[in-house]
């Protein structure tokens, strides 16, 4: 009798203890390290950085080390080239993101009919997105450097550009080589997430569509934009955010030049950190950006709570 | 009237334009770079904007490989991008797992801050992680770089091996429990060999994530020894800006991991991305 009890007591404990094993320290076990990385490599740095934005802290004038309260953020209310390169960073994202959502909706659709060679075709047009970004920037750079590249030649001939010369170089026109990069490295993404909803619509719509004779157009206005609608917003708004913060390209191609006529926030943050240590100053940049892309991503959630009924 | 509507002549026309543009697009960048990088020093500006030279040559990979730092900077790239990739699948894949078969308490905040981290610029961390780095004595290192790299990397990686783990369903490790293993057995029996896929497409994509960062490596590396491909790559642009045939014969160099890793995990990548993508 007691013999039994003891088992059945200690059988409980057993399947407890496995029971609190299971659902109270796994998880943790499994999910610890993930979070020590992130929070020490990037949530603490994060908030450092916060405070550094406060700060004077130049690394070429190290006793001039210290908190200066605002400062840093009223010097930036006065510096023209901040708000340059808060206009440049808008169409900068405007143009990226119209032409890679553009181009990338009409990969999709063509991705979604049947053809000779599609595998193939699809691989070789997803291959921009392999390349590494700053092979892509200097890639792009060259083809507009007349010496060696044919883009320059070919504009001239289109009657585009007076002469041969390098778009790079010009405060007019240099963004549009960023963005040509941008675009050319962009539309995969885009093109895949798009078709992966345009997989998703179910295809006995298409087939009632036809029975009813509706036309191609009709078919694409009525049936397939409404269900890529949600996919759209949702991408939209993570690629804006994203193109905003992408330095790599401009860095690589402009240097934020000519003029600062390419000069956008997150390229300024760079150079600013990069090329004059002066981190106070690079830091009030960043929270500025942080804050604008904050804005952004709650009017934007704002707008798609009011209109998008799910 | 007909009940299978025939494609009009103009419309499979039009189709196959759009197609031969899209390819055009993708690839004549990359075909021009290893146009230049085949042709003779001598040639380069007479013949630089010709579709194709009258002359080709491997000379400027001779003395890339041969006579430049390329060599080492590629080999710097390779165990920065290999342990990075290494690392962060194994601390992702715990975190995928996690998300994928518990529900513990401050599961959706981790969530929400992995998705923050998605989001906010990470040049606001550049100038901390330098001061950090320089405090501990580890600028130059290649151990820094990796450690970074993979903190960038866990969010992304964490997603998608969860959505991989979503697709392996649960009574198999329930299963494996019944008869005796413990979860982490049931894991690493029954699951790892299901999850291969997922691992591989993991790897490979945080391995060309690694491959291509350029600010941080800049910021982070300046002695010649340490600096990785695009560091290195970048320095000799500025010095030697003249050498196209050198230069792109590096870049055609730099394209091949990224490319080789491409090739296998595309098809990985397209499912396993667009299907976290539609959860998300």
């Amino acid at each position: 009798m007691t013999a039994t009890r003891t088992a059945a007591t200690s059988g409980i404990s057993r399947a407890w203890r496995s029971a609190y094993m299971r659902y109270l320290v796994e998880p943790y076990l499994y999910v610890g390290p993930a979070v020590a990385m992130i929070a020490l490599v990037m949530l603490v740095p994060l908030v450092i950085g916060i405070s550094y934005s406060f700060q004077s802290i130049t690394l070429l004038k190290p006793f001039e080390t210290g908190w200066i309260g605002l400062e840093n953020y009223a010097t930036l209310w006065r510096d023209a080239k901040f708000w340059l390169a808060l206009e440049n960073t808008f169409w900068w994202t405007l143009s990226s993101l119209t032409f890679q959502f553009a181009l990338g909706l009409g990969l999709a659709l063509l991705l979604n009919t049947q053809f000779y060679g599609k595998r193939l075709f699809q691989a070789l047009v997803f291959l921009p997105w392999a390349v590494p970004t700053f092979l892509s920037a200097l890639t792009w750079a060259w083809l507009f450097n007349p010496v060696i590249g044919p883009l320059p030649h070919w504009m001239a001939a289109l009657g585009i550009l007076s002469e041969p010369y390098n778009i790079l170089g010009d405060p007019d026109l240099a963004m549009w080589g960023p963005v040509a990069a941008n675009v050319w490295f962009g539309v995969p993404f885009f093109a895949i997430t798009l078709l992966a909803a345009l997989q998703s619509i179910p295809g006995e719509l298409y087939e009632a569509a036809e029975i009813d004779g509706a036309s191609a157009w009709q078919v694409f206005t009525k049936i397939t934009l409404p269900f890529l609608a949600p996919m759209i917003a949702i991408t939209v708004m993570l690629r804006t955010i994203w193109i905003a913060n992408f330095a790599d390209l401009i860095f690589v191609m402009t240097g934020g030049g000519p003029a600062n006529a390419t000069q956008i926030l997150s390229t300024y943050v760079f150079t600013t950190a990069f090329r004059k240590l002066d981190f106070g100053y690079a830091s009030a940049i960043a929270v500025a950006l942080l804050g604008l892309l904050m804005v952004y991503a709650v009017l934007l959630l704002a707008i798609r709570r009011r209109f998008v009924k799910i | 009237m007909s009940a299978i509507r025939r494609p009009s002549p103009v419309l499979t026309f039009g189709k196959y334009a759009a197609l031969a543009f899209y390819l055009i697009f993708a690839l004549f960048p990359l075909y021009w770079l290893v146009k230049i990088s085949i042709t003779p020093d001598q040639l380069v500006f007479t013949e630089g904007t010709a579709l194709w030279p009258s002359e080709t040559t491997l000379g400027n990979f001779r003395t890339v490989i041969f006579h430049t730092d390329f060599l080492a900077y590629f080999g710097n790239s390779l165990i920065v991008s290999l342990g990075t990739a290494a690392a962060t699948t194994l601390i992702a894949a715990g975190a995928g797992y996690a998300f994928s078969r518990f529900n513990f308490g401050g599961k959706r905040v981790i969530i929400a801050l992995m998705l923050v981290t998605q989001m906010f610029p990470l040049l606001m961390i550049i100038a901390p992680i330098y001061k950090i780095v320089a405090a501990m004595g580890l600028l130059n290192s290649l151990t820094s770089l990796i450690v970074v790299y993979t903190a960038f990397n866990v969010p992304f990686a964490t997603f998608l091996m969860q959505s991989f783990f979503d697709g392996i369903p649960k009574d198999l490790e329930e299963a494996a429990m019944m008869d005796g293993c413990t979860r982490f057995q049931a894991l690493r029996k029954v699951i790892f060999p299901l999850t291969l896929p997922g691992l591989g497409a993991t790897l490979g994509f945080v391995f060309t994530a690694a491959w291509s960062e350029l600010l941080f490596a800049l910021m982070l590396i300046s002695r010649n020894e340490a600096m990785t491909f695009p560091v290195g790559l970048l320095t000799f642009v500025s010095k030697f800006s003249v050498d196209w045939g050198q230069m792109m014969a590096a870049g055609v160099l730099a394209l091949i991991p990224s490319c080789l890793f491409f090739i296998f995990i595309q098809r990985y990548l397209v499912q396993g991305l667009t299907s976290g993508a539609v959860k998300g």
